[in-house]
């Protein structure tokens, strides 16, 4: 394009116009399809409507976008405004788990969910407050860039590699699984084939135009992302409570659920064991658990590098900082309406399920259950006769539905509540819309960070430094593809629950990544070899511990002096003596079905928090080691005065 | 933390001594909204607000509100500060 820098001026004034023509004529094409709707057109062809619009608008944004310079390939030119970015930031941060997982985690774990909703906002501050705008003022690409500068050359970038690999690579790999389950329900695909079909659009948003078409494209999809989680909760709250507000009429649902949760003991269709009161804490978590989840997910927010990569492609420091608040402001709009959407459907499933006769199961179950995601008397709710005869096949069995005759997956509660509630199905096509802009925005914000890794830091900094631009371009792309494959191969394994994938991504990047860059930025005394010894000791405790307690938890209790994690009341998890003394327990790579797997540690901390045995460790040696070595450099001290002052240029300065 | 002082000028000094003193209201803030609270959420159930219990409100909704709100006035008052010691961007 010899005409960018122009249009690009053009481009930047009207931005406003562009994505207001845009979500009007989205929201226009979402009423066409309900006119089609009501015209008979079957659900099938509008699902597929939905999915194939919107994936082509992103395409077009994404082949628009395309680029061959280097700065707009790695950090969009440095010209994303800090509205514009903290949108792109919202849709780059709200993935699968939060669009589709969040909800439907709150549904199960009630109050104890909340963990997550506190853990992924009130993370912002620390990237705002510690880490984001010095990172921005220092004028990296990567935040490996940030690491070799800082402490002493590669041996720092490569740990910091691979702390990130580690990190996004098992963050993606949730993404396209998340990706795959919308796929396979709304285009009746098989889910291994949708996995690959969702990665294909993933490619083409950012394989050309790097993080220039990343963010434009991110934009759009939180737009789309937005639109969909808010529209079926609204319609509810209208057509329950009269108010379009779900945020405020969800507390009379929480009443309501209350008041319902004491008749369900009464009629005897949930017992004191099996009912956990939705607005009572600590009852899933321990309570060490809840705060421990809560902070490792903060401080992981602002260790890992695809979010804080986002902030590197603002204006100026300034910016950096405004972005911030306006991505969490973005966040917020959803995380403080998840809560709502587990309320309504908590209620609808009290109500209209729990307590109907077996032979009145809602049809809308049917799909779901044939996926394995809903079950009613321990099988899938695949046809009313498997349920009928599942059943009866219990002993003593009342022919109605009791609260621990149903189970339904975590995932499905967003995707199924316009069907819950009878709402037309045009609103769950735009549902589904949402919940793969979701996972297909934060996937390519993954990929794009640890191909730039790849291509940026090891390529061109390690291998080949006079590398022309064309080369390091192209070694970009063709390792984006090679990751974003591998990544699909391992999500097509179905590897887990989505939300513990997750959790150890943040764990890690948190461990590996905080106490370098906090004490890189804040501490001038902190040295080459304090930082090596913190991220190596740090992150090698923290995945340490995770790999032991999920996938060698005999050797941990046998070796490592670990015991059984305890239940909120106090009582372990598994019976010790019994589980080591079967012949299973000193297996190696179990399963997750293992009695010991991911049940055991130290101090009862779940392997979810991983990073919070890890960062204290990193913190210590940074300090101790660095104190034992010479102070850094004069220069390298002016240097970090130079990062702590917004004015003047970039540290670091890339050629073209 | 000590920060050694040699080579900064007397201006930069001042200019990360305020700095650092807004970090640390901030963080006491976000330490407050992010966890002290929630410790009396058994409490603060009893407290019900439109239907709301009072400590499920605020892990749902209320300091969820305060961390947006500290976040703009975090960029509001860094911004003076820069200003103040003449380091902001032009």
């Amino acid at each position: 394009m010899a005409t960018q820098t122009s249009n690009d001026g053009s481009f930047l004034q009207n931005l406003g116009k562009i994505y207001g023509l845009y979500t009007g004529g989205f929201l226009a094409f979402v009423v066409l399809l309900a006119i089609l709707e009501q015209m008979g057109v079957p659900n099938r062809v509008l699902g597929y409507l939905f999915v194939f619009f919107t994936i082509a608008v992103y395409a077009i944004i994404g082949v628009l976008s395309r680029t061959a310079q280097v700065s707009e390939y790695y950090v969009a030119g440095r010209k994303v405004p800090a509205l514009y970015n903290g949108m792109a930031t919202g849709a780059d941060w709200m993935s699968a788990a939060s669009f589709v997982g969040m909800a439907g985690t709150l549904f199960l774990l009630g109050y104890d969910g909340l963990a997550w909703v506190l853990g992924w906002t009130g993370g912002y501050v620390l990237v705002s407050v510690l880490v984001g705008p010095y990172l921005r003022k220092f004028g990296a690409y990567t935040v490996p860039d940030f690491m070799s500068f800082r402490f002493g050359g590669n041996f720092a970038r490569f740990l910091a590699v691979i702390v990130l690999v580690c990190c996004s690579f098992t963050y993606v790999t949730a993404q396209i699984f998340g990706t795959g389950i919308i796929a396979s329900r709304f285009l009746g695909m098989q889910f291994e084939v949708a996995v690959f079909v969702g990665l294909a659009g993933i490619l083409l948003c950012s394989m050309l135009g790097g993080m220039r078409a990343v963010t434009w494209t991110q934009i759009a999809q939180y737009i789309v992302l937005i639109v969909a989680y808010l529209t079926p909760i609204i319609i509810l709250s209208t057509k329950k409570y009269g108010i379009p507000i779900p945020e405020l009429t969800y507390g009379q649902a929480i009443a309501d659920i209350t008041a319902r949760e004491q008749q369900l003991l009464k009629d005897g269709l949930a017992t004191a064991a099996n009912l956990k009161p939705h607005i009572q804490p600590w009852l899933n978590y321990t309570q060490l658990n809840f705060f421990a989840i809560i902070l490792c997910m903060m401080v992981g927010t602002a260790s890992l590098p695809h979010i804080l990569m986002r902030y590197f492609t603002t204006p100026s420091v300034r910016e950096a900082r405004q972005s911030v608040a306006w991505s969490l402001f973005f966040i917020f709009l959803l995380y403080f309406s998840a809560p709502a959407y587990a309320a309504f459907s908590k209620l609808e499933v009290y109500t209209n399920i729990i307590g109907r006769s077996v032979t009145d199961i809602r049809p809308w179950m049917f799909t779901w259950g044939e996926l394995g995601l809903i079950q009613v008397c321990g099988k899938n709710a695949a046809t009313l006769d498997a349920i009928v005869a599942a059943c009866k096949a219990i002993a003593g069995h009342p022919g109605v539905v009791r609260l621990q005759d149903f189970a339904i997956n975590t995932d499905v509660i967003v995707l199924s509540t316009p069907e819950i509630a009878g709402l037309p199905y045009v609103v769950s096509g735009l549902v589904a819309a949402g919940g793969l802009a979701a996972a297909l925005s934060t996937a390519d914000g993954l990929l794009l960070a640890i191909a730039n890794a790849l291509s940026h830091d090891i390529y061109y900094k390690m291998i080949d430094p006079n590398a022309p631009t064309v080369k390091r371009l192209t070694v970009a792309r063709i390792l984006l593809v090679v990751v974003a494959v591998a990544a699909a191969a391992t999500a097509a394994t179905r590897p887990a629950d989505i939300l513990a994938m997750v959790g150890w991504a943040f764990s890690l990047a948190m461990a590996g990544n905080f106490p370098a860059l906090v004490m890189g930025i804040w501490w001038k005394r902190a040295t080459t070899a304090g930082a090596i010894a913190g991220i190596i000791g740090g992150f090698g405790i923290a995945i340490l511990y995770l790999v032991v307690t999920r996938y060698f938890p005999g050797f941990g209790v046998a070796y490592l002096g670990m015991s059984s994690l305890t239940t909120p009341t106090g009582a372990p998890l598994v019976d010790l003596a019994k589980a080591m003394a079967a012949p299973n327990a000193m297996d190696t790579f179990v399963g997750a079905a293992h009695p010991l797997a991911s049940k055991v540690g130290w101090f009862g901390i779940t392997n979810i928090a991983a990073g919070l045995i890890g960062m204290p460790v990193g913190f210590a040696l940074i300090y101790i080691v660095s104190l034992m070595g010479k102070e850094p450099s004069k220069e390298m001290q002016a240097f970090i005065d130079e990062i702590r002052k917004p004015r003047g240029r970039t540290v670091l300065q890339e050629k073209d | 933390m000590s920060t050694t002082t040699k080579g900064t000028s007397a201006n930069d000094q001042a200019h990360w001594r305020k700095t650092t003193k807004l970090m640390w209201t901030h963080l006491a803030i976000w330490f407050f909204f992010g966890y002290v609270i929630h410790f009396f959420a058994p409490a603060l159930n009893k407290i019900v607000i439109l239907g709301f219990p009072l400590g499920f409100y605020m892990a749902a909704q209320g300091s969820l509100i305060a961390f947006v709100v500290q976040l703009f006035l975090f960029a509001k008052q860094q911004d003076k500060i820069d200003r103040e010691f003449g380091v902001a961007e032009d």
